[in-house]
């Protein structure tokens, strides 16, 4: 993993200064490794401060809807980490054990479907 | 001709400043890529606006273009990584949140042990430093713990019934007694703690899962907690019933076969498969009957079955008529 200091966060995501990532930082948005020298930041971290610029700069979020809006975003990231895991689990089970339960999903919503 | 940047944003060319970036913003909250993962063709369309209002919110630019000195090429696309990218990577979940299904522990069992793995995968991270503030994982800089092993152990048919202790010698050379509860079925796993690979930066080792395979018996067989068994017996215990020996996996038995058993009657022996524990009751031993044949058919007994025949005649395929 790469590991990038503060100095090239700063460079690589437009309108940042040290203060803002300090503050983004103070606020559990960003969340930095602490190495011997201070924090570091991977591509990840980078990636995390550019959509929180945008959100905060370009869409003009407060800060509480701003916290709310990553926290949603992480429990959506960590469903489909789960999700996806689920289905790689379920891809590796014989076939008649997949057709098993494809046939169980399509029960399940054929019930819902009697409600309409 | 493509789209005028204004037709992009759906602004008028005559927009103000302020409509043009209020209607970016309404645009780009709707369509912006990261947050809307699930939606691969967002994407294109979030860089398109992001594009326009890169050249119509910036008054110089916007003048350049109204004036025809720079087009629509001209706008820069938004060369940076996605977010979701990054985070639909398995190993970047330092970000990832699990209250949104947290609660399916009491759904589950299938979750429960998931999320005990993901609690100790991801959860193994601890700060060295001062962490008051921060929370993360899986970092190079702070105590992380080792990888699991995954090891595969053979298990005797009566040993995954009612329980054994196995001694294994490790691959560092350390002897372990593991611990099988009875009733262990095929493919189910023991975790044996800090059994795995040692932690880095001073975390504590990984687990050593080690996988069940059960041994088939030579007359025993499994189905779930059962325990199933193939009876023989002699045409005179079949018409006149009686007391047999039964081996069970407890020890023998005797069993009574009711006069009159044909082959495949089967017999239930309660509270004789699999010892019951933690909640599950025991399970029980089936016992299916099956009609052997003297080696020798002799005269007399031929004798016997031609006069019975030819005064008592029956018909066990009145079944299968069609």
């Amino acid at each position: 993993m790469t590991v990038i200091d503060e100095e090239r966060v700063v460079v690589e995501v437009k309108g940042l200064t040290v203060e803002r990532l300090h503050a983004w930082v103070r606020r559990g948005w960003v969340r930095p490794t602490l190495g011997e020298a201070g924090p570091v930041y991977c591509e990840l971290d980078i990636a995390r401060c550019e959509l929180v610029r945008q959100l905060r700069d370009d869409m003009d979020l407060d800060r509480d809807t701003l916290s709310l809006v990553l926290s949603l975003t992480d429990q959506i990231y960590g469903l489909r980490r789960e999700l996806r895991r689920t289905l790689r689990a379920i891809e590796q089970l014989p076939g008649e054990h997949r057709q098993l339960l494809a046939d169980r999903l399509r029960a399940a919503e054929n019930i819902l479907d009697g409600d309409h | 001709m493509a789209k005028s940047l204004y037709e992009v944003l759906g602004v008028d060319a005559k927009a103000s400043g302020k409509e043009i970036k209020s209607a970016y913003r309404k645009l780009a909250k709707k369509l912006h890529p990261d947050l809307n993962p699930g939606d691969k063709t967002l994407e294109e369309r979030f860089k398109e606006i992001s594009a326009a209002y890169s050249i119509l919110g910036d008054t110089d630019k916007r003048g350049q273009y109204d004036r025809g000195e720079i087009d629509e090429s001209g706008a820069e696309k938004p060369q940076y990584d996605s977010y979701r990218g990054f985070a639909d990577r398995d190993e970047a979940h330092q970000y990832h949140s699990s209250t949104g299904y947290r609660d399916f522990e009491d759904l589950s069992d299938l979750f429960a042990e998931a999320m005990r793995q993901r609690a100790r995968s991801e959860g193994g991270g601890e700060f060295t430093g001062d962490a008051g503030r921060n929370r993360g994982s899986g970092r190079a800089a702070f105590k992380m713990r080792g990888g699991d092993i995954g090891y595969h152990l053979a298990v005797d048919f009566l040993d995954a019934v009612k329980g054994a202790t196995k001694r294994v010698t490790m691959p560092d050379g350390v002897t372990l007694d593991i611990s099988i509860p009875p009733g262990i079925a095929e493919g189910q796993s023991l975790r044996l703690r800090g059994k795995g690979q040692p932690g880095f930066n001073g975390g504590p080792p990984g687990d050593a899962i080690v996988a069940i395979e059960i041994r088939p018996h030579r007359f025993f067989a499994r189905d779930g907690r059962d325990i199933l068994l193939e009876l023989p017996i002699t045409v005179y215990e079949a018409i006149l019933g009686g007391k047999v020996g039964v081996p069970t996996v407890s020890g023998r038995v005797q069993v009574t076969v009711p006069k009159g058993s044909s082959s495949g009657r089967t017999l239930r022996l309660k509270g004789k498969g699999v010892p019951a524990k933690g909640g599950k009751p025991a399970g029980d031993q089936l016992i299916r009957l099956k009609i052997m044949m003297p080696d020798d058919i002799e005269p007399d007994l031929e004798e016997l079955a031609r006069k019975w025949r030819d005064g008592h005649g029956y018909d066990p395929r009145r079944e299968l008529e069609q």
